[in-house]
């Protein structure tokens, strides 16, 4: 069924929600980001929790350095505004713009996680390992999960590009695409949080 | 409801259809994914059984040193492991994969290949804590794993990696599984099922299904913050590194007492529809019960602290606990007069099933009345960690969940498997299981108020404890004695002819009733219309003697099998080693031999879900011919 169940070039306007598999994708992916919320709520717990014991390492304020941050924000932010037009792309089924902004949102996934590695290299330098303090510890492992979720994105949403240009758009895709976006943005929301909690309140506190 | 489509448009894929063992290892059909995770979560229950009767034989005289006092701890801590994880969820899973796709009128669940995966994970994850016995030591620290009594300090040996490595890779696969059955209750119903209309134990499934998704990450959390700590030197729980060790408590225990609601739920779920169809009754005070579950559920996260009464959380910490804690009486106590008004006045038939449903009300309420004691957090000052505890979560647990999913298996057990399970060894196992458990468990609460501590190696003569330690260790093997009187009838049971009826009690009340026992692989032929609550019962009311199709014959389409989630799980396995093994096991050219084998088994997991999503899986279709003939001929 799906990807059959529709003549080629007739597509409905929201192509991601055709199909039965479709629609349980993007409802269980709802559900496995309110999940990953536990998770992530979790590890900014235990971070809030041990911040303030740096032992003899440098503090949240001595270390970070705001407008590196600053920098990595807008570019992630930036990669969500392209993520959006890729899923406008989708449902006005324009298969090549869909395509050019995925891969756009790609490199600015790029561009933030070099970023990140440039910090945590960065970082290293300044003394801050991660096994100096448990704030060190409580640091890398909040911000190097959503390091890794990035890096999952990528290589993800670059999986689906190659099928998207190998296939087209059809409703087997287009839930892809949409549960990708969905996750896109979440890893974003993430980092809003990271940079209130981590880096402003590292920097105020 | 699957969407049929024409003849026309049915691609005629050919697809590799398995058969004997492979069939086994690819299979994505809900019902024999079910069966797996019987035969693996029975597997675990007699080994943590078998744990549980050393840690009696130990304990039956004072100065016993039957086992050492090492080995003893490992045995306290496999034995919690192993049942809470390994046999009490799998045996809930089976049943939910077995029953639910059956009781909303699904022909499979959302994500079949998921529900092959979550199965998988599981068992390479409880095979991998198990291996622990046999490499050197198994984890030794509880099955709540403390810090600091866990970290690198006080256990320098492999056995707490055991546990961290093989509970998570365990934990995605439960994970998987909620997720699993929330997506298929949401968006798989038959037409007409709506909410309100659906069996309690797929209300209560539901209700667990959320609580597996909200708190299992927790878990998950806990153990790399635990794994990164012994693996990699971090401080998230070593106070010398800044750490703090309360920490895991919070952790664990925010994980922790939710999962005792993701276990107890669906037994009162299949008690509900137990008691409900052995007295010919509808169950009392549906909605309240429906109620009660999700307040159950919503309730369980709000009071993780009474674990933690002792640790000096303070007085209005502990007050709020208390009080949220005591809150959980009320839904329980609506459950328990529902089920006791469901019986009033109904022609009870007392078979298996049914006398354990009836056996694990009071038991039930038994644990409930110590579980408020103990939420008075100035009397918890006095049964923390005592024999009282013991007592309380064992008549929760055994006498809660595992009666119900005694009365779940005899229940449905034709539905599963086609043969009706022999009603005198049945009633052999209750009889003998449940005395046994009262023997062993009810004397264990005076033993904790004379001040017996819980996870004790051995006790002194003359401090009273004699008698009632052994009349504990005799109870324990009564249980042992039911359970072997159930494997008896599992296998007398196997050798009789598969001749069990659709609605083998005669009164069955629901979806699952409606088609043959087993079920063919689409379980149904047309999707059923659903007209109210009891959708079956409601037909036979009407003098029905089946249910209204909701569609025509047509083809239908099926998932095919994947060998992708076994590998996937395996390479899980195999990189849990390959990290754990680091340190020892030097280096293989400039690169650790450790990580070498860690990255094979993650290329392999992930090469695998890559081929997964690359690959599409066309499934094939079952035609009407196929389906007539399954029929018996008739059009």
């Amino acid at each position: 069924m799906s990807a059959h169940s529709h003549v080629e070039g007739q597509l409905p306007h929201e192509p991601e929600k055709a199909t039965l598999e479709g629609r349980n994708k993007i409802l269980g992916f709802w559900l496995f980001l309110g999940g990953e919320t536990v998770l992530f709520g979790t590890l900014f717990a235990v971070f809030l929790a041990l911040r303030d014991q740096v032992l003899g390492g440098p503090t949240a304020n001595e270390l970070f350095q705001l407008p590196l941050v600053a920098a990595a924000t807008a570019i992630l932010l930036t990669s969500s505004l392209t993520s959006v037009f890729a899923i406008h792309a989708l449902h006005t089924h324009r298969v090549k713009a869909l395509i050019n902004w995925l891969i756009i949102t790609v490199v600015l996934g790029l561009g933030f996680l070099g970023l990140e590695i440039y910090e945590f290299y960065h970082y290293v330098h300044e003394g801050h390992g991660f096994t100096t303090s448990a704030f060190s510890s409580s640091f890398y492992t909040l911000v190097g999960f959503h390091g890794a979720h990035v890096a999952l994105g990528i290589v993800w949403i670059s999986l689906i590009i190659g099928q998207l240009m190998k296939n087209g758009l059809n409703t087997t895709t287009a839930p892809k695409v949409y549960v990708a976006g969905m996750y896109w943005h979440f890893i974003d929301v993430v980092w809003v949080f990271i940079f209130t909690v981590v880096y402003l309140m590292g920097k105020v506190g | 409801m699957k969407e049929v489509p024409t003849l026309a448009h049915a691609h005629t894929h050919t697809v590799k259809r398995y058969s004997g063992i492979m069939d086994w290892l690819t299979t994505v059909d809900h019902k024999k994914i079910g069966i797996l995770y019987l035969i693996t979560g029975g597997f675990f229950f007699l080994v943590g059984g078998l744990e549980a009767l050393l840690i009696r034989i130990q304990l039956w005289k004072p100065l016993n040193e039957f086992v050492s006092a090492g080995t003893f701890n490992e045995l306290l801590t496999m034995h919690g492991t192993t049942m809470i994880f390994l046999a009490a969820m799998p045996m809930i899973f089976a049943l939910m994969n077995a029953v639910i796709p059956l009781q909303i009128g699904a022909r499979d669940v959302a994500f079949p290949f998921l529900n092959a995966l979550g199965f998988w994970t599981f068992l390479f994850g409880g095979v991998l804590l198990n291996v622990s016995w046999f490499a050197g030591g198994a984890p030794d620290a509880g099955w709540t794993s403390y810090a600091p009594l866990a970290g690198t300090t006080y256990n320098g040996d492999h056995g707490v990696d055991y546990y961290v490595i093989g509970l998570q890779i365990a934990g995605i696969g439960t994970l998987i599984g909620g997720i699993n059955f929330l997506v298929t209750i949401i968006n798989m119903r038959a037409p007409g099922m709506t909410f309100m209309r659906m069996p309690m134990f797929t209300w209560a499934s539901f209700t667990t299904s959320a609580l597996i998704l909200f708190a299992f990450p927790a878990l998950t959390v806990g153990l790399v913050a635990l794994m990164f700590d012994r693996l990699f030197d971090a401080n998230f729980f070593d106070p010398s590194g800044g750490g703090n060790a309360v920490l895991w408590e919070h952790i664990f225990w925010i994980f922790g007492h939710p999962e005792v609601y993701i276990l107890i739920l669906p037994a009162f779920g299949i008690i509900s529809e137990v008691v409900s169809t052995f007295s010919r009754k509808r169950l009392f005070g549906y909605s309240s019960m429906v109620f009660a579950t999700i307040l159950i559920g919503f309730l369980g996260f709000m009071v993780w602290a009474h674990h933690m009464f002792t640790t000096g959380l303070g007085p209005v910490a502990n007050a709020l606990f208390s009080i949220a804690t005591m809150l959980i009486a009320i839904p329980t106590g609506i459950k328990i007069f529902n089920w006791l008004f469901t019986m009033w006045g109904g022609s009870i038939k007392f078979t298996s099933a049914n006398l354990f449903a009836i056996g694990f009300i009071p038991t039930f309420v038994m644990g409930g009345v110590t579980g408020v004691m103990l939420a008075a957090a100035p009397a918890d000052f006095q049964y923390h960690d005592s024999y009282f505890v013991v007592a309380h979560f064992h008549y929760v647990i055994v006498g809660g969940l595992i009666l119900g999913i005694f009365s779940g298996l005899h229940y449905w057990w034709p539905k599963m498997f086609g043969r009706v399970l022999n009603e005198t060894l049945g009633k052999l196992t209750f009889w003998t299981f449940f005395i046994g458990f009262h023997m062993t468990f009810f004397i264990q609460h005076f033993l904790g108020l004379l001040g017996m501590p819980r996870r004790i190696w051995t006790y002194l003569d003359g401090l009273g404890f004699n008698e009632m330690n052994m009349i504990s260790t005799v109870g324990a093997f009564l249980m042992g004695l039911g359970t072997i009187f159930f494997l008896l009838n599992v296998t007398v049971t196997a050798f009789k002819p598969k001749n069990a009826a659709a609605d083998p009690w005669e009164d069955g009340r629901t979806l699952e009733w409606t088609i043959p026992s087993p079920p063919p692989e689409y379980n149904f032929i047309q999707t059923p219309l659903v007209r109210g609550y009891d959708a079956y019962w409601k037909e036979k009311m009407d003098g029905h003697t089946e249910m209204t199709p909701a569609e025509p014959i047509g083809p239908i389409h099926m998932p095919s099998g994947s060998i992708l989630p076994f590998l996937m799980s395996l390479g899980l396995f195999i990189a849990g080693f390959g990290f754990m093994y680091a340190p020892d096991w030097g280096n293989l050219g400039s690169l650790n031999t450790g990580y070498i084998i860690g990255a094979i088994g993650l290329l392999i997991t992930f090469g695998c879900m890559i081929t997964r999503s690359v690959k599409p899986d066309h499934g094939f279709h079952i035609e009407v011919e196929e389906l007539l003939h399954d029929k018996g001929g008739k059009a």
